[in-house]
């Protein structure tokens, strides 16, 4: 039983590729745009992981019975279909709310 | 804070320390929604103290709670890559 947290930015698959690691040549605005831009991209990246958790939360509460000592497909596939459902869902909602404020300019 | 007054060194421990900061704040998240869970799923009902039934439950349900984690974010980012491509 290993806590391995493999919960990191790796677990995304690749980490955002650093368009910053080389410092562009002087310019101060230059070093405003990189910062800019890499703080953008901190911010999505935490914000996609705030989704996870909540995702997590959700679908854990559906999915998953009694912890057992491993994690079976059956619970695997719950929660691989609990996240594609969320989303189609969200995309539904979202979908009708834009008809709904279309109908009503 | 003005960044542009920042030199090349400076900045790279500022990104860092924006890095640090924000893998802590995932972690912390992390930590307090598995005890959270794995508190409801293993203690039903709370004794005088915390028996080792309940700690073996609580240390498989915060392995399986890292797992469900992995998974769920992989088929997110996956589902969001798709849905990108769709729009693109």
């Amino acid at each position: 039983m290993s806590y391995d947290t493999g919960f990191g930015a790796s677990s995304f698959g690749k980490p955002p590729p650093s368009s910053f690691g080389a410092p562009p040549p002087g310019g101060q605005g230059q070093v405003d745009s990189e910062m800019k831009s890499f703080l953008e991209m901190e911010s999505q990246k935490a914000q996609l992981q705030q989704q996870i958790h909540k995702l997590n939360d959700v679908c854990w509460d559906l999915c998953v019975d009694k912890p057992r000592e491993k994690m079976d497909g059956r619970t695997e596939t719950c929660l691989c279909n609990c996240v594609d459902r969320f989303v189609d869902t969200s995309l539904l909602v979202a979908g009708r709310f834009q008809n709904l404020i279309n109908k009503h300019q | 804070m003005d960044f542009s007054k920042l030199d090349p060194s400076k900045k790279d421990e500022v990104m860092d320390q924006v890095k640090q900061q924000l893998a802590l704040a995932n972690a912390q998240e992390l930590l307090q929604k598995i005890s959270e869970k794995c508190f409801k799923k293993c203690i039903t009902k709370p004794g005088t103290t915390l028996d080792s039934s309940e700690q073996r439950c609580v240390a498989m349900c915060m392995d399986r709670y890292m797992d469900s984690w992995n998974l769920v974010s992989r088929t997110f980012s996956n589902r969001l890559q798709k849905e990108a491509g769709r729009l693109s």
